[in-house]
C-alpha cells in the first residue's frame, strides 16, 4: 500500500445549529490500520482541506474509542455507525461522513441526541430503589433471563437505529426501537418488573411503541447486535395485554 | 388514557386491516372465482350476495366504515415515513415501502372500483352480474388497471397479515417472524391466484 500515501474524505459539515450545510473535502495521509476517528484527528492537528486552504478543525463526538459509549456515531458512506469502529481499509473511497440525520445537528458531525434520553424518561428506564431506609436485597434472576437481558443491556444510546429507523424524523413522533427494548430490558429485571405497568404505559403514551412501522432496519444496524426488533415485538405484545387490563380492569393494571 | 388514544388508532387500525378488510377481500375473490366456473354460477353468487337481508347496513359496518378509516389512517402513515430503500436495501425495509406504496394504490384503485360498481349498482344505472365486469374489464387499458389493483390489495393484506402478527406481539422470535414471512408468501400467492384468475375469466371468457 505505498503507493496509496493519501485518504479522501469528503464531510458533510454545519457551523452551527442554524447554519446551512456545506461539503468540504480532505486528503489525509494514509497510515495502517487508521479508522475514521484516527483521521479525524489527522484533519484537527492540520485542517487544511484538498484545495489547500486552511479551515476549522471538523468537530466529532466521541469518548471510549471501543465501541461501548456511543457517542461517535455518524453516517459513513451512506450507514449510519460508529466511527471509532469503522476502519479505513474496510471502507470504500472517498469516504463520505455526514452527521446522523434524525437528530439536530450541533456542529459538524456532532449531533444533539437528547430525544433519546427524553424517551428513556418517558418509559422509566430506571429501577426506582430509593427509599428511606434500608429494603434489604431484591429478587433474584434467573440464569436464563439473565443472559438474554444482558444483550438488551449492551445498548448504548448511540442513535443508530433511530437513524435507520423511516419512522423516526421530523413529521412523526415516534420514540423509536432504543426506547422500546430498554423498557423489556428493565421490566424484565426482578425489581424493575414491580413498575412494569409504568413502563407500559409509558410506551402507550402518544409517539409510544403505534409508531413502528416493522420495516426492521434498526435490527439489521445495530452496532451490539441487540434483538430490536425481538422487543419490540415484545412489547408489543406486553402493551396490549396492559391496554386490556386498563380498560377491562386488573388487580395488577396499575 | 387521553394520551393513549393514538396507540389504540393505531391498534384499531392494525386489526381493522384483517378483521373484517382481510377476511372480506378473500372472500370477495373467492366468490368472483366462480366466474371461471361460468356465468351462471357467478350470478347466483352475486345476486346472493346483493340480496342478503340489511345489505346496506352489513355493508357499512363490515365493508365501508372499516375501509374509510384504515384509509384515512393509513393515508397519513404513508406520509410521516421517511423511505430509506436506497441506503437501506434489507428485505423488510423493502415490504415497509411497498406496503405504503400499494396502500396508496389501492385507495385510487378502491375509490374507482365502488364508484363504477357498487355505486352505479346502488344508482340503478347498472345490475350487478357478470356482464357489468365482461363490460369494464374487455378494455385493456382497464383490466390491467383491475390486475395492479387487485395484486395490490393481495400483497397490502398478505404482507399487512405478516406485521399484524408482530404488531399484536404473536411473533416474536425472529425464527417465527421469518416461517411467517413464507406463510405470508403462500396466502400471496393463493389468493392473488383466485384474484387475476377470475379477472381473466370476465375479461376473456376462458
Amino acid at each position: 500500500m505505498a503507493e496509496q500515501s493519501k485518504v479522501t474524505f469528503i464531510i458533510t459539515r454545519q457551523d452551527g445549529p442554524d447554519a446551512a450545510p456545506y461539503e468540504e473535502t480532505f486528503e489525509v495521509p494514509y497510515r495502517q490500520n487508521m479508522n475514521v476517528i484516527s483521521a479525524l484527528m489527522e484533519i484537527r492537528q492540520n485542517p487544511v482541506n484538498s484545495k489547500g486552504e486552511r479551515t476549522t478543525p471538523v468537530m466529532w463526538d466521541m469518548n471510549c474509542l471501543e465501541e461501548v459509549c456511543g457517542a461517535c456515531s455518524m453516517v459513513i458512506n451512506g450507514t449510519a455507525r460508529q466511527s471509532c469502529a469503522a476502519l479505513v481499509d474496510q471502507l470504500e473511497q472517498p469516504i463520505r461522513l455526514e452527521p446522523m440525520s434524525t437528530f439536530p445537528v450541533v456542529r459538524d458531525l456532532i449531533v444533539d441526541r437528547e430525544r433519546m434520553f427524553d424517551a428513556l424518561k418517558q418509559v422509566k428506564a430506571w429501577i426506582p430503589i430509593d427509599g428511606t431506609h434500608d429494603l434489604g436485597p431484591g429478587p433474584r434472576m434467573p440464569e436464563k433471563k439473565r443472559q438474554w437481558a444482558y444483550e438488551l443491556s449492551k445498548c448504548m444510546t448511540c442513535g443508530v437505529c433511530l437513524e435507520a429507523c423511516p419512522n423516526v424524523n421530523d413529521s412523526s413522533n415516534f420514540i423509536g426501537p432504543a426506547a422500546i427494548s430498554q423498557a423489556r430490558l428493565f421490566n424484565a429485571h426482578p425489581t424493575g418488573e414491580m413498575n412494569a405497568s409504568d413502563r407500559l404505559n409509558g410506551l402507550m403514551e402518544a409517539g409510544g411503541i403505534d409508531g413502528c412501522g416493522n420495516s426492521q432496519n434498526c435490527v439489521q444496524v445495530c452496532p451490539k447486535g441487540i434483538p430490536l426488533t425481538t422487543s419490540i415485538a415484545a412489547m408489543n405484545r406486553a402493551t396490549n395485554i396492559q391496554a386490556f387490563k386498563n380498560f377491562f380492569g386488573s388487580d395488577t393494571a396499575l | 388514557m387521553a394520551e393513549q388514544r393514538e396507540f389504540f388508532f393505531r391498534r384499531l387500525h392494525s386489526l381493522l386491516g384483517v378483521v373484517p378488510i382481510g377476511i372480506f377481500l378473500v372472500q370477495h375473490l373467492f366468490i368472483n372465482h366462480l366466474a371461471v366456473y361460468g356465468e351462471e354460477k357467478f350470478n347466483a353468487a352475486a345476486n346472493f350476495m346483493h340480496e342478503l337481508p340489511f345489505v346496506l347496513v352489513l355493508e357499512t359496518l363490515v365493508i365501508y366504515l372499516p375501509i374509510l378509516f384504515h384509509a384515512i389512517l393509513g393515508v397519513y402513515i404513508v406520509f410521516t415515513s421517511r423511505y430509506s430503500t436506497r441506503r437501506y436495501g434489507f428485505f423488510r425495509n423493502w415490504m415497509f415501502a411497498i406496503q405504503r406504496f400499494t396502500g396508496i394504490v389501492l385507495v385510487i384503485f378502491i375509490a374507482w372500483h365502488v364508484f363504477e360498481t357498487r355505486v352505479q349498482v346502488g344508482l340503478g344505472n347498472v345490475d350487478v352480474n357478470y356482464s357489468l365486469m365482461e363490460g369494464i374489464l374487455s378494455s385493456t387499458p382497464m383490466f390491467w388497471f383491475y390486475v395492479v389493483g387487485v395484486l395490490s390489495a393481495v400483497f397490502h393484506f398478505a404482507n399487512g397479515l405478516w406485521s399484524f402478527l408482530v404488531t399484536w406481539g404473536i411473533t416474536q422470535t425472529p425464527k417465527s417472524q421469518r416461517v411467517s414471512t413464507y406463510v405470508c408468501l403462500v396466502i400471496f400467492l393463493a389468493v392473488g391466484y383466485l384474484g387475476v384468475r377470475s379477472l381473466i375469466a370476465f375479461a376473456y371468457g376462458v
